[in-house]
């Protein structure tokens, strides 16, 4: 049995800032895995690593049981299967959000234009965007970009999904959209693991919750417990900053 | 929270003051009282009678015009044939320059090399040196056409200029771009073609319509090397009737194609300028933040 995800001993540094500092992590298949912690402490670096992004330091990643971070492995077939959702969006301005989704089908997976098209349109209508197909992403709301970038990800049909904190740039009123799409993602089985700052959002979709703190995995484990019971007395202090903050 | 959308500040310059017609009467006074004055002054001047019929002869203008404005063609096929091949190696120029990674440093130290010396020669030698050096040369099969090596000569100079705008354009396209386009499995150059550059070339029309306002009045240089173009045919009506007005000829025909050419590209530019403001303190107010900072080009 080969875990869709195999973090080891990943060491990652920008200049002298060391951010990850040897992190272990598995992520099972269908399981959605919430990275959760202070500004700061890598969640957002660990996803790019994963999906090499970033290139690291020491330390290996093995997806489906392909060490991914191995010499001279091609990181764009790697890519392929790995998607990623930012918290900018980074939809393509210049292009409709129907061209946005077929863009890296049609020019990756060498699929036709109509076939392209079809797939993404059943996306989209999924997804409530069928009305916006031919929409430029400067006429959507910020709900709207997030969930046609999520779209995007998933027309590349992804083994694993990562997200890096997708509802952080968006305003309070439309951030239940974008859960609510990654909820449903959830039930259909994705692999996911999801960098946040939605506290009651990791509690309810969660299998595992991942505590970083500076670059390491301070605690992990279901929801219900990091979430009543944390052992570490850092984990308390973050949970507690959060509640004050009316964010849980 | 700005409710209403505030408009991109306007030059001063061009700007009449307030809502008040007096300050239209006034400026329009003071422009005829100026240049009423220095026409006053010409016309006055000692040597006026001269310049008058060596400078302004109407026969002269009426007999030299159909011949000196007929020779335009040249300059037109120039400029055109010239335009084309700069954008075309201005970009490939650019696209050279940006290569990453050290393997292919020499190359981007070629094209950076490249750039500045063809950037620091004024444009006549270069003009002169393959126009009159090449076939000189007497290499066989070289042609010793002037034409062509005035289009050889004015796509290396302007074309080392015309990268130096692509990369500007290339280096303005934020690499979240980028990124997000290599995350989908996108190759390097993948990445560059379908994302990066179209979004680059679209913001820099308007300076590269610039450097091709200099191009067209730069095509007159290749009279330096025997081309009889524009130029060349005001100066050898000009040296057969011993008057300058041939010259006035060629000098309106610049200004006609010119001047619009030069009002496009401000609107353009100006356009360019009001939609990115707009759509930023838009992005502000809608929530989208980040996300419509690089959008409305359409």
């Amino acid at each position: 049995m080969t875990a869709p995800l195999l973090v080891e001993g990943l060491h990652k540094s920008f200049g002298t800032l060391e951010v990850l500092k040897g992190l272990d992590l598995v992520v099972d298949e269908h399981e959605v895995v919430c990275l959760i912690g202070a500004s700061g402490s890598g969640k957002s670096t660990l996803l790019r690593c994963i999906n090499l992004i970033e290139p690291i330091d020491a330390g290996r990643i093995v997806v489906e049981g392909e060490e991914i971070t191995a010499h001279g492995v091609d990181v764009d077939r790697i890519r392929r299967r790995i998607g990623i959702v930012y918290q900018a969006f980074n939809l393509f301005p210049h292009m409709s959000v129907l061209d946005n989704v077929t863009l890296a089908p049609r020019r990756v997976l060498r699929r036709t234009r109509a076939e392209a098209e079809r797939q993404a349109t059943t996306l989209l209508e999924r997804f409530g965007l069928a009305d916006k197909r031919l929409d430029y992403p400067d006429r959507l709301s910020g709900g709207q970009q997030q969930r046609v970038a999520i779209v995007r990800a998933l027309a590349m049909q992804p083994d694993l999904l990562l997200l890096d904190e997708v509802t952080s740039a968006l305003d309070p009123e439309l951030i239940a959209e974008v859960l609510s799409v990654i909820r449903e993602l959830a039930n259909e089985g994705m692999t996911m693991v999801i960098a946040t700052h939605e506290m009651g959002f990791a509690r309810d979709i969660a299998n595992r919750i991942v505590f970083l703190d500076e670059g390491r995995i301070l605690e992990e484990g279901p929801p219900a417990q990091i979430f009543r019971e944390p052992r570490e007395p850092r984990t308390r202090e973050f949970l507690q900053r959060i509640i004050e903050a009316g964010r849980l | 929270m700005i409710e209403e959308t505030p408009r991109a500040p306007r030059n001063p310059v061009l700007r009449v003051g307030g809502s008040s017609r007096r300050a239209v009467a006034i400026a329009l006074a003071s422009t005829v009282i100026i240049f009423g004055l220095i026409g006053w002054v010409v016309v006055n001047s000692p040597g006026w009678e001269r310049v008058q019929s060596t400078f302004l002869n109407w026969d002269n203008f009426v007999a030299s015009a159909p011949r000196i404005i007929a020779r335009f063609e040249v300059n037109v096929r120039l400029f055109l044939i010239a335009e084309v091949l700069i954008l075309a190696f201005g970009l490939v120029l650019a696209v050279l320059r940006g290569l990453p990674g050290p393997v292919l440093y020499p190359i981007r130290l070629l094209a950076t090399v490249w750039v500045d010396i063809f950037r620091a020669l004024p444009g006549v030698l270069v003009i002169y040196v393959l126009g009159f050096g090449i076939p000189g040369l007497r290499i066989p099969g070289v042609p010793n056409d002037p034409f062509l090596w005035g289009v050889v000569a004015l796509t290396l100079v302007y074309s080392a200029y015309v990268s130096e705008v692509y990369r500007a354009g290339i280096e303005s396209v934020h690499p979240s771009q980028a990124a997000a386009a290599r995350s989908l499995g996108l190759t390097q150059v993948q990445a560059l073609r379908h994302v990066v550059l179209p979004q680059a070339v679209r913001r820099v029309i308007p300076p590269l319509l610039n450097d091709f306002i200099g191009l067209q009045k730069d095509t007159v240089l290749v009279s330096f090397i025997g081309v009889v173009e524009i130029f060349r045919q005001s100066q050898i009506r000009s040296s057969a009737t011993f008057n300058f007005t041939p010259y006035l000829v060629t000098a309106l025909v610049f200004l006609l194609i010119t001047i619009p050419l030069a009002r496009i590209t401000d609107w353009l530019v100006a356009r360019e300028r009001d939609k990115r403001y707009a759509s930023a303190v838009g992005a502000a107010t809608t929530g989208s933040r980040r996300g419509r900072l690089w959008g409305g080009g359409r």
